[in-house]
This record gives structure tokens, sequence and C-alpha cells, in this order.
């Protein structure tokens, strides 16, 4: 633990719309396809017409260029000629580009409107692909990946995609298709000019390369001081009270302005080569300019291969068209490179393995009919497991009592590191089995197995006589109650955060469970009651509130087996014996696994299990475990040595 | 907002005026070079003279030179200027909240602070350099090329008059309109993203109630409205091409119109008309910029604005003016006390409050969630001031001393407490700068934490991560509490602070206390009745008053609240510890 190691930290910080460190992309070809495929799934007919509507919009654009070369030689030059100078021919002309104008203005119009569409409506899959893969992966993925950087691919990573679609793509394709045709005409004009034109754009791919370079390399150094700047702003922000109180503020003061300046002479540099790309590009554009004028000034004059001035003026405005779009793709290119990042990302949640379930075994609504127990569409109160037998084509029905059976299980989170070694326990329906024992000694682990938040490596579960594995989980976790030890609630009314458990539950109902859990009567309190709009996991109530919720909100589920969490943080002694008389109403008739910080709970229980590194040290009820005088007899009885 | 901002320009004044400057040289360039290329065709391939070709080329090659000279030196000073300004916005605000007082920090959350000086300070400094660079050039370009096409042609120039007003108001009319959507959609896009974070880290409760499906109902029906807004707001913003396109076609197509004419009637010449379609881009994609400036402008205007905030808030404690260095025992007195956290308010969170503690002596304080235990002892160091009557500390008034003494003197182990990335060491020296490791060894062991931080592999080295994250719950306040002792204070108060240490190594650590550090004042809040039976008397609070004062005894017989506590927790609902967290 005493490794250097930088906290993993999400990109951007709270909100942040920044970027993440300059992306390296192993595989961008492969991965542009795949984005590329994924874009044309949903969008394909509407990409078809983007890519013809920009390319009607380029050659209109092209077309005006031209008319404006044929403008001096074909109408000006001739008119100034004729003595009588007839303006139809010109009008007629003007008419005709104004035509193709409209066209690429139709063009435009037509492919930015779609764009919209696409771009916004890939995101909103990508969204909700996102969301509803990442509800299917099993906790692991949660345990292994730091909820700051999950938050980022929705955010950073998103919007960073978002340009590429919206912009970098179609202005790709704008500009690409803009040198083509550029490129062709100029070919026509003059092959040298063309050639002389290429040369110098060379160079300023080359320097653009070169400058890119550098400022990537300081652009990578920045965000990196930018990480350790917003690291050190967070942790003093978070100890800001803890550096007043020790007075440290000069020390604090000291070691942010060192990192600051690291920060300011990191960006000073990568900022000023993002800066001097486009006054090099614009100028070695203007320098290709005067090279073709003298160049093709001299093939002109000496009438080299009917090259005139009049197509020299129209090379030299193709000339100029060239460097903007070569501008436009270089920087393109790079946000394309930090949009593939971001999609390499992505995909790799998408491509997350999700949690599966292959049980057989469903939970139903049960009555019994003639002694016969019968699956039944109304709530009778009753359940019973279905097990079909389809090589048989029978069922068969279980009536659910509660009764958990854990035989011989082992389990590590990861195959090398075993935290649970040979567990073994029975658990009767209506019983209530309570767990202790220092931290990391295995509680929270036995209750995961329990509903399948992690599958054991060996030995077996069973659950009213059947393997858990067999049962489906979506059944197998509703038919557990489980009130953890920190609270989740969410947005919305304190009605919607009980009615979580049971989604079909009348107000009646959730007022019932509200009142078992003890919370009826400081809902009533709240501004708008039941009403009352709970944001930031419930930050308006206190934390004893908060747990009153959530064993309501257990409680209207009313499964036949609870798991519980109790709180070890201290609440005051009132509040704690309002949660604790919540917790004990529910726990009445269930069997009940708890996992136990408090004395009365423990003194209570039918069977207590003594935890010490994944082993169950000793068990039996308080009674004979305090003769025992072993673990638990130390542990009951510490409690009261502080008298000495 | 604007004046305390620009006033964290400083150093960088220079580099700020001379970003402006070369950006206005560097497009006069470029309005010097189309004039150039005009006479290249006019009098030079127009008429075959290559001389002519070859000189005004030569010029061009100079300008270029100078275009790149002063456009480099303009993104040079550019960067410095905009990056350093954004160095100086962080070391201010860094600087100010340095001097915050509990008051003002408990105004802005966390999370508040760190926006401000991270995101808040980069859309600035992207700002800054906007301004500085195309705020002055966008115009600058406008009005050169305007005034060029002016003394060209004053009759063609005008139709870009037109064009410029009439494409001005167009985009005015759609950048107000996408900022304001794009406010909105920002704004739910934010609480969507907020659930999707309440969604991961409430991932427990969502698997064992199986509400996948519904989660992603719910956030399908979010994402849906994210994505309607978001293509409102972008629909109308796709109209600024089109619209642009149309202008700058009419433009191209009524000048060819009447410049033709008018080269026939000799009054334009044909480079002349090149050099005006030129400016007509120039023009137009400066009024673009221009547009853009704007919205980006008023897009940072709110985090200007929360920099300022924290800029121009002033801390609301002060040091004395001859303040006192000398703190001369450990007595605590309040005299008539009542508090507030908000000035002026009459609902008191402390009232009445009366009491004497002797040097020397340990007070336990007890009482429910909302009782102000914390404020009270708050009052002490003077993280607060009182609304009303005085604390005093050794016999003196806690405002006559220096902030620094005071706080030296009276050492509060908070209840939300943090420890820094950094070593244990260097972490302990918190407390006192020249700890020497001797010292800082005597404190674990007052502390109980020397038997663990031996135990690490690297001991007294150990790295603690950001937040304490390596280190569990119990072993982290036990730090803290070495800590503050290694200030020798001579009041030390617990504000909760053994809460995740187990009972036995909490009633080792008071022993400690009442062996080693006998002269020092001891305040020990707790809701852990256990904690303050053996102190030599317990403060009772009960809704910001005092409900008693007194031994363990004496309270047990004639204090309502103190024997409900004691008979709940003595009784059958006391804590089943975790033992083994050492």
């Amino acid at each position: 633990m005493a490794e250097n190691a930088k906290p993993v930290r999400g990109p951007g910080g709270p909100g942040g719309r920044g970027r993440g460190p300059a992306p390296k992309v192993k595989n961008p070809v492969p991965l542009f396809m795949r984005l590329m495929r994924y874009i044309l799934k949903y969008y394909r007919v509407q990409m078809i017409v983007v890519v013809v509507a920009i390319v009607a919009s380029v050659l209109c654009n092209v077309q005006g260029t031209m008319f404006i070369q044929s403008l001096i030689d074909d109408y000006i030059t001739p008119l100034l000629l004729s003595d009588n100078p007839d303006f139809s021919g010109l009008a007629a002309a003007i008419l005709r580009v104004a035509g193709f104008y409209a066209l690429g203005v139709v063009g435009s119009f037509t492919y930015n409107r779609i764009m919209v569409y696409v771009s916004q409506g890939t995101l909103k899959h990508f969204r909700d692909d996102l969301f509803e893969h990442m509800e299917g992966l099993p906790l692991k993925y949660f345990d292994t990946h730091a909820h700051g950087n999950i938050m980022s691919i929705y955010t950073n990573d998103t919007d960073t995609l978002r340009q590429m679609v919206s912009q970098s793509i179609p202005q790709l394709l704008n500009s690409g298709l803009t040198i083509v045709t550029v490129v062709v005409c100029m070919i026509y004009l003059s092959i040298p000019l063309t050639l002389l034109t290429l040369a110098m754009v060379g160079i300023m791919l080359f320097s653009s390369g070169k400058l890119a370079g550098q400022s990537g390399r300081y652009f990578l150094r920045q965000q990196i001081s930018l990480a350790d700047v917003n690291g050190n702003i967070e942790e003093m922000m978070e100890g800001q009270k803890v550096v007043k109180v020790f007075c440290h503020e000069e020390e604090s003061v000291r070691k942010f302005n060192e990192l600051n300046d690291i920060l300011y002479d990191s960006a000073d540099r990568a900022n000023t080569f993002a800066n001097i790309l486009g006054p090099v590009n614009s100028q070695l554009g203007n320098l290709s300019y005067v090279l073709c004028a003298i160049v093709g000034g001299a093939l002109a004059l000496n009438g080299f291969g009917g090259f005139t001035l009049g197509s020299l003026a129209s090379f030299l405005s193709f000339n100029k068209s060239f460097s903007q779009p070569i501008n436009q793709i270089s920087t393109q290119m790079n946000s394309i490179v930090m949009a593939l990042a971001g999609a390499e990302r992505i995909f790799g949640l998408l491509d997350e393995e999700p949690e599966v379930d292959d049980g057989c075994i469903t939970l139903v609504n049960a009555e019994t009919v003639d002694g016969e127990l019968r699956e039944t569409e109304k709530r009778t109160g009753r359940w019973a497991w279905r097990h079909p037998y389809p090589s048989r084509g029978t069922v068969e029905y279980i009536p659910m009592e509660g009764r958990v059976i854990f035989e011989h299980v082992n389990f590590g989170y990861d195959e090398k590191k075993r935290v649970l070694h040979d567990v073994s326990l029975y658990a009767e329906p209506g019983q209530k089995i309570a767990f202790v024992g220092s931290t990391g000694a295995g509680k929270t682990t036995i209750t995961n197995l329990i509903n399948r938040f992690y599958d054991i490596q060996e030995g077996t579960i069973t659950y009213d006589g059947q393997d858990i594995k067999k049962i489906q989980k979506r059944d197998l976790r509703h038919s557990l109650g489980i009130v953890l030890q920190d609270t989740n609630l969410f947005t919305g009314t304190v009605r919607e955060n009980i009615r979580y458990g049971r989604l079909d539950a009348t107000d009646e109902e959730v007022i019932a469970a509200a009142k078992l859990a003890n919370a009826d009567g400081f809902i009533r309190r709240l501004p708008q009651g039941y009403d009352t709009v709970l944001t930031g996991n419930g930050a308006n109530l206190s934390q004893g509130q908060r747990q009153l919720l959530a064993i309501a909100r257990a409680a209207i589920a009313d499964p036949p087996v609870l798991i519980l969490d109790e709180a070890t943080s201290s609440i005051d002694t009132r509040t704690e014996k309002i949660v604790q008389d919540g917790m004990d109403n529910l726990m009445r008739g269930r069997t009940t696994f708890v996992i136990a910080h408090r004395l009365s709970t423990v003194r209570n229980s039918d069977c207590i299990m003594v935890l010490e590194l994944g082993r169950i040290i000793e068990r039996g009820a308080h009674d004979q475990l305090i003769e025992q005088k072993g673990k638990y007899y130390q542990l009951y009885t510490g409690n009261f040595e502080e008298t000495e | 907002m604007l004046k305390t901002l620009g006033a964290q320009v400083k150093e960088f004044k220079t580099p700020s005026l001379l970003t402006p400057l070369f950006m206005i040289l560097e497009v006069i360039m470029e309005m010097v070079i189309p004039l150039l290329m005009a006479s290249i065709i006019d009098d030079g391939v127009e008429k075959g003279d290559m001389n002519h070709i070859f000189t005004v080329g030569i010029f061009m090659v100079i300008a270029a030179a100078f275009g790149l000279l002063f456009g480099v030196l303009g993104g040079r000073f550019g960067a410095k200027a905009s990056t350093g300004f954004a160095r100086n916005l962080r070391k201010s605000m860094f600087e100010n909240i340095q001097t915050f007082s509990f008051a003002n920090i408990d105004k802005y959350s966390t999370a508040g602070l760190v926006t401000r000086l991270t995101t808040d300070v980069t859309n600035l400094q992207n700002a800054y350099q906007m301004i500085l660079r195309m705020f002055v050039r966008a115009p600058i370009s406008l009005i050169v090329a305007m005034c060029m096409s002016f003394y060209i042609s004053p009759r063609l120039a005008s139709i870009y008059l037109v064009a410029v007003l009439i494409l001005g108001s167009l985009l005015a009319l759609i950048m107000t309109r996408t900022t304001k959507y794009f406010q909105q959609v920002f704004r739910k896009y934010d609480d969507l993203n907020a659930s999707v974070q309440e969604n991961v880290s409430a991932v427990r409760v969502v698997k064992a109630y199986v509400r996948e499906d519904f989660e992603r109902e719910k956030f399908k029906k979010a994402s849906e409205n994210v994505y309607r807004m978001f293509v409102k707001a972008e629909k109308t913003l796709s109209l600024n091409a089109p619209i642009m396109m149309t202008t700058v076609y009419s433009c191209i197509l009524l000048i060819s119109w009447i410049g033709a004419k008018m080269i026939v009637s000799d009054s334009l010449t044909t480079g002349e008309l090149m050099s005006l379609l030129t400016y007509c881009m120039n023009i137009l994609m400066s009024l673009m910029m221009l547009s853009m400036v704007f919205v980006m402008i008023t897009m940072s205007y709110a985090s200007g604005q929360r920099v300022a905030e924290v800029l121009n808030e002033k801390s609301s404690l002060t040091n004395p003016e001859n303040p006192d260095y000398e703190v001369p025992d450990g007595s605590i007195e309040f005299r008539n006390v009542n508090f507030s956290y908000h000035a002026g308010s009459e609902e008191y969170v402390l009232s009445d409050i009366n009491l004497s503690i002797r040097s020397g002596e340990t007070i336990g304080i007890i009482g429910g969630t909302g009782s102000s235990k914390s404020t009270l002892i708050s009052l002490i160091s003077r993280l607060y001031d009182v609304s009303e009557g005085a604390v005093l500390v050794g016999g003196k008034d806690v405002r006559t001393y220096d902030l620094e003494t005071l706080r030296n003197q009276v050492a509060v182990v908070l209840q939300k407490n943090v420890l820094f990335s950094g070593t244990i060491l260097e972490n302990l020296r918190w407390g006192n700068k020249e700890a020497t490791e001797e010292e800082c060894i005597r404190a674990c062991k007052l502390a109980c934490a020397d038997e663990f931080v031996r135990q690490f592999p690297d001991g007294y080295n150990t790295y603690i991560e950001q937040g304490g994250s390596n280190v569990s719950g119990g072993q982290k306040q036990r730090l803290c509490i070495a800590r503050a002792l290694l200030k020798n204070p001579k009041v030390l108060i617990l504000d909760d602070s053994t809460s995740a240490v187990d009972t036995a190594t909490d009633a080792r650590i008071r022993h400690a206390f009442r062996e080693e550090i006998p002269g020092t004042t001891k305040l020990i809040i707790t809701q852990r009745i256990s904690s303050v039976m053996d102190a030599d008397r317990i403060l009772v609070l009960d809704e910001g008053r005092i409900n008693g004062f007194d031994t363990h005894e004496h309270l047990l017989g004639n204090n309502a609240i103190y024997r409900e506590v004691y008979e709940s927790q003595v009784g059958a609902g006391g804590d089943f510890d975790e033992g083994g967290d050492n």
C-alpha cells in the first residue's frame, strides 16, 4: 500500500467537458469502420442523401469558381472589345450560375439539416445502448472500474464523438471532394503548375505535421500537469477545513503554486504551437500563389503548351482555394483521432460480457386448490418455484419458504485470491442468522452470494432445496429483500422511492410500508409529504431518514428472505431506536441474514456466525457462544471493558 | 465582474496588448496580399509584363513573410497571455480560498469550488484567447476589407454593406436563439448524466430489486427528451451555413453583373473586380467569426461570474489589530453565548450557553444529531464568531488572539477529517513542521496508531493515497488524533473522532490522554456513552441548549436524556463492535 500510485480519476472533473490526455488508438482504421457501420445501421438512407448533397454542393461551388474565371475571359474581355456591348450573354450566364448556386445552397441546407438528426440520433443510440448494456453488466464490472471513468464515457467520450460525427466527417468529405475537383480542374489547366502546387502542399503537410507533433507532445504534457493540478485542487478543497484548523494555508498555497506554474509552462508551449499552425499554413499558401504566378507567367508569356494568361488567372484562383480545405483536413484529423479514442472506450463498454441468466426455475404466485399447489395470475401473498422439466414435459411447483443452505462454499472475487473458505450454514424459514466479525472477515461477501451478485467457485447454495444457479436471477432477487449499509436513493419523490421495491404497489400499500418501517412520521413532516422530491441521493434527508426509506422500500417488496446490513455510523440514539424498531418490524416472520453491529440484533438472533478471515470460526446462539468463551466472548465483553 | 477578472491579467499585460497588435498587423498583411494579387493579374499577367509579376511577386513574398512573422508572434503572445491569465486566476482563487473562514467555505460546496478552479478557468482561458486573437482581428479584418472595397469602388462596396447588415442580423437572431436552446439542453443533459451517475453508484440496489428494465425505460425517456432538445437547437444552428452561402453567392453574382458593366464602361479594372471578390469572402467570414466569438463569450460569461464571485469573497473572520500571541492556560468559558450560522438570523442554533471549564479537565459532550455539539466546539478555536456573548480561552476573549496562535493551542480533530496524499510522517507534521521522528512516534503511541503503522511494510514512510483511501476508517481517525497531538495544544477537542475505533482501543486512547497529557483540557464529543462515562464532567446538549453539565453519577440520577442514552446503550441497544480493526 506504500506505492506512490496515483488514484484513478475520471478526466474532466465534475461537469467537465474537458479532454482526456492525448489519445493513442491502436487500430484506428477498423475502429473507424466499426463506428461507420454503427452509424449506417440506423442512418443508411440519410447518409447516402448526405453524401449526394455534399457532392452536389461542392460541384456547384466549383462551378461558381469556374464561372469567375470565364467571367473575365469569355464575357468581360469580349465585351470590352466590342463597340456595342451586348450583356444578354452575361445575364444568361449569371442566371445559369445562380441556378447552380441555388442548388448548392439547397444541398448544403439538406446535408446540414440531415446531419443534425444523424449525429444527435447516433449519440442517442450510443447513450441508450451504453445504458442498456451497462444495466446488464455484472457487479464485477462496477467493482473493477472507477465510477469516474464510467461516467466519463457518457460525458467526455460521447461529446468528442458528437464533434466528430456532426462536424469532422462532413467537413472531411467536403474538403476531400473540393480538393479532388480542384486538382482535376488544375490538371486540366496546366500540369506543370499543378505539380508545383502539389509540391507546395507537400511542404505544407510536412510542416503542419511537424508542428502538430510538437504541439501534441506539449498537449500531452499539459494534460498530465492539468491532472496534477486538478487532483491537488480536489484534495485541498475537500480538506479545506483541516487546512484551516492546522493553519496550513501558506504551505498549501506554495505547493499549489508550484504545480500551477508547471501547468502554465506546458499549456503556454502547447498553445503556442497550436496557434502557429494557422499562419504557417496560410503564408505557405501565399508563397505557393506567388510561385505559380511567376512560373505560370513565364509559361504563358512563352506560349508554352497553349497556356494563356486567362488560364493563369483561373489557375491562381484555384491555387488560392486549395489551402483552406488542406487546413481543414489537418485540424479535423486531429479531432477525429481524439474522437476515436473516445469511441474505443465506448465500444469497450459495449463489448463487456453481460451478466448471464441461464436459470430455468421461476417464481410464480401460488394458491392451494384441493390440497395441491397451483400457479395463479393474482397476487395471493404466497409464492412457489416453478421448475419445468422439458425432457419429461412436466412442471413441478415447490412452495417458497425461505430455506437457505450453504454447503462447503469457497469463493474469491478473482480466481487467485480466495476470500471465503468452506462456508456451510443452514437457515430454516423464519430464522434470523447474524454475521459478526471484523472488517474484511467476509460478512458482506456471504450475503452477496445469496442473491448471486457473484457466483461461487466451489460448493453449493440451495434455496428451498433448489440450487440457486438453476433459479432465474431476476426471480431469485425478487424473492430477496436487501437493505444495504450505504443507502442509495433515487431522484424522484419519496413515494416513488418506496415504490421502487414493487412498482405496482398502491398508494395505500406505500403508506403501509412506510408505517411498518417507522418512516411515516417523518415523511408526513416533510414539506410535500410523500410527494417531496429527493435529489442527490436524498441529500435533504438525514442519514437515519434515508435508512428508514430503504427499509420501507424493502418492506413493500414483501420478500420472504431478507438481507440486512446494519449501519455502523453513529446516528443519535433516538433515531437509531426508530430505525431499529423499523428493522425489527421488517424481520418478523422472514428468514433474515443480518450483518450485525448492534448487541440487541445479535442477541435476538437464532444463530450467530462468527467470521474471521473468510471462515466461520464459531456458531451458535448467544448463550452457547458466551459459554464457549471464544472469539465471540471476547468481542462481546470487549464492549464493556472501558472502565478497566 | 470584468474589472475583477481584468485585474488578474497582471504581468501578462504586455502579451495581452501585443497579441491584438500583431493580429492587426497580420490582418493588414492579409489585406495587402489580395491587392498585390490583383496587381499581378492586372498589370502583370494581363499585360504580359514578366518583370512586373516578378517585382510584385517579391513584394508579396515579403508581405507573406511579415504576415507569417506577425501571425507567429500573435499566436505566441496569445498563448502566453491566455495561459498566464488562467494561471493567475487559479492562483488568486486558490490563495483567496485559503483565507476563507469556515462560514465562507460553507457557502460554497467542495464540488462547486473545484469546478470554479478547473472547468470555469479553462473556459475563461479559451474565451480570453479568443478575445485577444479573434475579437480584435475579425472586426479589423472586416473594416479593413470594407475600406479597401470602398477605396476600389464605393458603388460595389455598398452591396457588401447591405449584405453585412442582413447577414449580421440573421446571424444574431440565430445565435441568440441557439444560445438559449443550448443553455436549456445542457441543463437537461447534465440531469441525464446525473441519473447515469446515480445508477452507477446505486447498482447494487438496482440489481437487488431487479429494476434493470425499469431503469432502462426511465433512461430511454430522458435520453429521447435530450435528443429532441439537441435536435431543436442544432436545427437552428444548421441554418448558418446555407444562409452564409446564400449571402456570399448573391454578392458574387451581383458584383459580377454590376462589375462587368462597370468594366465595360471603364470605371473598373478586371484586377479590381478580382480583389473585390476576394474581399467579399474576407468580410463575410469575419462576420461569421465574430458571431462565433460572441457565442463563446456568452457561454463563458457564467464561468466568469462564478470565478469573480470567489475572487471577491472576503473572509468573514479577521485577525485583531494588536493580537495576543500567548494563550496562558487551557481554561474555557462561554458567557451568554448565542450563535447563528446566518448573520442577522434570530434562529439561534446555540442559545444561552454559559459554562466554565478548568484547565486540564476532561469534558464529555453528548446529545442527539442537531443538538449543535460540533457548533459549540467550533466556537472555541474561533472557526466561527459568536453572534452574541463571548467565548474565552485562558481567560481572554478568543477574538483578541492571533488566529494562528489560538488554533495551534486549541487543537480540533474534526468530525469530517481527512488525510492528505503524502507519507504518514508528512501528514503528522501538519501538526508541527519541526517535529522529529521521535515526537511523531510518541504522538502515534498516544493515539494508539503506532501499533498499526509499524505493521505497514514502509512504517512511517507509508504513502497515504488521496483521501486516505488505503487506510481503514479507524486507522485514519487515530492518525488524525496523532496529528492534532503534535501541536502540543493546551486544549484538545475530539469531535466524534473515535467512532470507527473499537471500544477497547478507544478506552486505551483515553487512558493514555489521562496519563500522558494531564495538563491539556480535553473535550470529547461522542455518541458512545462508554467514551464519556469516566470524564470529569459531561455536558448534555439538547437542541442548542445546555440540558445538563455534571458528573456521570449525578447525571444518571437527575438527567432524563442522559439516562435514556445510557440505558439504550449499556442495556440492550449497544454497539457490537468489530474488535479487529487494529
